[in-house]
């Protein structure tokens, strides 16, 4: 059965933001990244988000045009900051 | 002395302090000439501001991940190089080590240039962020893309 709603992977700033570090979106797969990120954009906090944010799919980068399919690992990722 | 030997041998995501003299030490062994270690330190300035200490969060198997890959593929350009990597995540006082990356090779051009590339890869790839503490008690996550942008605009 499909899932109608897709869960995402949120650290840091954005976590702060959205007020936790995983959220269900209203989104059911398959579906692309974009539509992940414009769901997420609808939310409070939705504005914290730059025009073009990082995406990782099953902890690799991905571009915003990346498919999804149920199960994946997804997470939108605040600017990255190590060293 | 060991045997030689080559590639990455350690890239992990730790939450304790970085034992640098471990570090070197799994890197050393017979036929090596060079050995490159750069530290990054938790600095006591950050853009004219007292930072009393530092908080860093990850996507912890993203980042190790990615830390593994940067090093492999540093590996894949120079076959004797030996690399050992560790970040450091959690709270961190002002002057303790976030970040450490060994290098060894025959030769320290090799060894010195290899840390190099890694550092730079480790800034853009690995997620990793962290959360400035000021004296003055408040809190920022660091956005080097928003200080890239003042800095343009400056």
């Amino acid at each position: 059965m499909k899932s109608p709603t897709t869960s995402v992977l949120l650290f840091a700033s954005y976590a702060d933001a959205f007020g936790g570090r995983e959220i269900e979106l209203p989104v059911p797969t398959p579906c692309v990244v974009n539509d992940l990120v414009e769901a997420l954009r609808d939310l409070p906090g939705g504005s914290r988000l730059p025009a073009r944010p990082l995406v990782a799919v099953n902890r690799e980068w991905v571009e915003l045009s990346a498919s999804v399919r149920e199960g994946d690992e997804i997470a939108v990722i605040p600017p990255v900051a190590g060293g | 002395m060991r045997q030689p030997i080559a590639g990455v041998v350690h890239a992990e995501i730790v939450e304790r302090e970085i034992d640098l003299a471990a570090l070197l030490a799994m890197v050393q062994h017979r036929g090596i000439g060079a050995v490159s270690l750069f530290v990054g330190i938790v600095r006591d300035v950050n853009e004219e501001r007292q930072v009393s200490g530092m908080e860093y969060d990850a996507y912890v198997p993203m980042a190790a991940a990615q830390l593994s890959a940067i090093a492999s593929e540093a590996c894949a350009k120079e076959p004797d190089l030996v690399v050992a990597v560790e970040h450091r995540i959690g709270t961190l006082k002002v002057g303790e080590a976030s970040v450490a990356i060994a290098c060894a090779h025959p030769h320290r051009r090799e060894a010195i240039s290899a840390a190099g590339e890694i550092i730079e890869a480790l800034k853009k790839r690995v997620p990793v962020w962290k959360l400035e503490h000021y004296i003055d008690g408040s809190r920022q996550w660091i956005d080097p893309t928003a200080s890239a942008q003042a800095a343009t605009n400056a």
